[in-house]
């Protein structure tokens, strides 16, 4: 099985761990697993923020890069319902490409939905020891329907302990743009995540994107909680923390 | 009303900075959330009920006219009079003429956001007429120098108890009351003298049925009842989009409306009101008008936003809105606050009065999840930030760094350099530190948190690295 593997910008530019720890579970799961050199961003950026031609662009680069692969998988599920969803969207009125961003929807997951609903993992190598809490993304959460992947993926590493939070579907105010747009407001919103990450009592928390997770962690720090672990799903599944 | 949404960031942050309105933004959030969730717990199916609902709205919106002619035909047949109203000032002309035909010196109100578009307690007070509104919240706020309100079914709810005892205390002359019922008591026997002498009644109307010429109102306090079945004179005022079909059609509505605004299975008060009053009848108004007004909303049929039209105005939107929970309604700065009216601002009172408004949202889809009528409204907000873009509405700096980073991440070769160099940047920025406390390139981000130091060399050349060594 040939996975092309999308690593998104965000982790390209600032936690490329992220990316070599969902390497190590696709191979470690037995794929064949290529990055395309010259993947760049899928265009959501452009598409939230109303630039419909750059976004347009964007995607048909992408799309043309990952057309050879069985399976595109991407640890993120707001890059992943970008290709997924919004993709079909753009080309109404090319049905050239509105075929092929049909074909490559169909073919492409988020990491974690990925490992469970397709490749069905049994084990993962991670051997994270601590309590955990989850923070459910909302484009994953509310389009692709993340909710029991991560889950169940971090209950087969040993020493997990999950500690749910209240308010774990709750949005952690990232929101892309909106978060340099709207600063005061998103940091506002920050807090309100943070203050269920406090009492959920767990050690770390983790998600699986890391917009929310460089927001969640800027916020926890700025509020001077120097120890609380924020962490990617894929990293604590790989072992690579 | 007045148009402040080209000041959401100013409002926004002043809402932030009141430490009185988010004690009752936070109590609010609650108690809207949960009760919300433990009403739609008792129906079989939502998803269902939703799809029906969502059915008989389109229905409606996809043949407005034809459904708008079926309501005035049955309508006049009933004895009422039906106005068309294109625009607020035409709203506040009909009615101050319907007021004076009648010699009507006082109008009693219950809610109604159309009164609020068209700032049609102005207009009356402007021609003399007194107008009272009835609704325990809008009264709050009527007394109040006239706030606007801060919520389409809760209008005073980023008031605290203590706020409404101080206000009714200096309002009313009366001692100072801490109790809830007491302070309900103190605006009822004000009302009763109002409700009691009023010529005239103008209330809203959540649904117009075609099938009867009827309109349904929900309410809660039963000033509904007193203001549209006392006075000689009742008037509604609604939006052209407010009708449905049939009475069938109003109890699948009914289903979802009131659990998705305030939680409740029924609401305490639902009137459905057909007519004048028979002569073999003991109440209800001699003359019954319907005013019926456009304001922009013919302009959203067929477009890009048409789906914006099945609105039933419940308000679950922007009790589930983060942005909401977290800034409150007055900051949007208009009639309709939160996701549903960061969609209609712009499309109502103009995309160049609201540039901000449809950015004012995080995109979390929590909106569309609880919209009874599933309005994908993430979708129409991103529409909306297109349509800005296209006509140049957007600050220059971002359309061209937009477009520029769009055409960098174009060339691999070149985009694989800058982002070397970006990742560069910022971890010299952090130094040693895990975190960077000021981003200059983005200021906003590092006013209320920090940003973490990316790990150092981006995921390509590291990738690459590798393969080479391999």
């Amino acid at each position: 099985m040939r996975v092309g593997l999308f690593v998104t910008c965000l982790v390209d530019l600032m936690r490329p761990s992220i990316g070599f720890a969902a390497l190590k579970l696709l191979e470690n799961a037995g794929c064949e697993v290529v990055v395309p050199d010259t993947q760049t961003c899928c265009g959501q950026p452009a598409w939230n923020s109303g630039d419909k031609p750059g976004a347009e662009a964007l995607a048909k680069k992408t799309i043309a890069e990952f057309e050879g692969f069985d399976y595109v998988v991407v640890p993120s599920g707001s890059c992943g319902d970008h290709i997924r969803t919004e993709y079909l969207g753009m080309f109404a009125t090319e049905p050239e490409w509105r075929d092929r961003a049909t074909a490559m929807a169909a073919r492409t997951y988020e990491l974690t939905d990925f490992l469970v609903s397709v490749l069905k993992v049994e084990a993962v190598p991670g051997n994270y020891t601590g309590s955990v809490t989850y923070h459910d993304s909302c484009t994953g959460l509310r389009s692709l329907g993340i909710k029991a992947q991560p889950r169940a993926l971090l209950a087969k590493v040993k020493g997990v302990e999950l500690k749910e939070m209240n308010g774990c579907e709750e949005c952690c105010g990232f929101g892309g743009t909106f978060s340099v747009k709207f600063g005061d407001v998103s940091a506002a919103i920050a807090e309100r995540k943070c203050d269920f990450i406090h009492s959920s009592g767990a050690k770390a928390v983790a998600g699986g994107d890391l917009g929310c997770l460089l927001n969640i962690e800027g916020k926890l720090r700025r509020m001077g909680d120097e120890t609380t672990r924020v962490l990617h799903v894929a990293e604590i599944l790989a072992g690579e923390v | 009303m007045e148009i402040k949404s080209m000041r959401f960031k100013a409002n926004a942050s002043a809402s932030l900075a009141n430490v009185v309105l988010q004690g009752n933004l936070k109590n609010a959030k609650g108690k809207f959330v949960t009760k919300r969730a433990e009403a739609l717990r008792d129906l079989d199916d939502f998803e269902g009920t939703r799809d029906a609902a969502k059915a008989i709205r389109n229905k409606v919106i996809d043949n407005l006219d034809l459904w708008l002619e079926r309501f005035e035909r049955k309508a006049l047949d009933t004895g009422a009079h039906v106005l068309w109203a294109k625009d607020g000032a035409e709203v506040c002309r009909l009615v101050t003429e319907i007021a004076r035909k009648h010699g009507v010196k006082k109008v009693t109100k219950s809610k109604s956001m159309l009164s609020e578009e068209a700032g049609l307690n102005q207009a009356l007070e402007a021609a003399g007429i007194q107008p009272v509104e009835t609704d325990l919240g809008e009264y709050i706020l009527q007394v109040d120098n006239n706030e606007p309100p801060s919520h389409i079914i809760a209008p005073a709810v980023h008031k605290s108890l203590d706020d409404v005892a101080d206000l009714f205390h200096k309002v009313h002359g009366t001692p100072r009351k801490t109790e809830i019922p007491a302070l309900t008591r103190e605006a009822r026997e004000v009302l009763r003298g109002h409700f009691m002498t009023a010529e005239m009644g103008l209330s809203g109307g959540n649904f117009l049925v075609a099938e009867t010429g009827s309109v349904a109102l929900v309410t809660n306090e039963g000033n509904g009842r007193m203001v549209t079945t006392m006075p000689k004179v009742h008037v509604v005022i609604t939006g052209i989009e407010k009708v449905i079909p049939t009475l069938e059609d109003l109890s699948t509505l009914m289903r979802l409306l009131p659990r998705s605004a305030t939680g409740q299975s029924i609401s305490n008060y639902f009137s459905i009101l057909t007519g004048v009053k028979k002569p073999e009848e003991h109440d209800g108004p001699e003359h019954l008008y319907f005013v019926l007004v456009d304001s922009g909303r013919a302009d959203v049929v067929g477009g890009d936003f048409h789906e914006m039209l099945r609105c039933i105005r419940c308000g679950a939107c922007m009790n589930h809105c983060p942005v909401y929970q977290t800034i409150g309604g007055h900051a949007y700065g208009w009639v309709y606050p939160g996701p549903m009216g960061s969609v209609l601002t712009p499309l109502y009172a103009g995309i160049e009065n609201s540039i901000d408004l449809p950015h004012a949202a995080t995109l979390c889809n929590q909106c569309g999840v609880v919209c009874p009528v599933g309005i994908p409204l993430p979708e129409l907000l991103r529409k909306l930030r297109e349509k800005q873009t296209d006509a140049g509405l957007r600050p220059l700096t971002e359309r061209i760094g937009l477009r520029l980073w769009a055409w960098v991440a174009q060339q691999p070769t070149l985009y694989a350099l800058g982002a070397r160099f970006g990742v560069r940047y910022l971890k010299w920025l952090a130094g040693k530190s895990d975190r960077i406390s000021l981003l200059p390139m983005a200021p906003e981000w590092t006013r209320g948190r920090e940003f973490p130091a990316p790990q150092g060399k981006t995921f390509r050349e590291m990738y690459a690295a590798r393969r080479a060594a391999q």
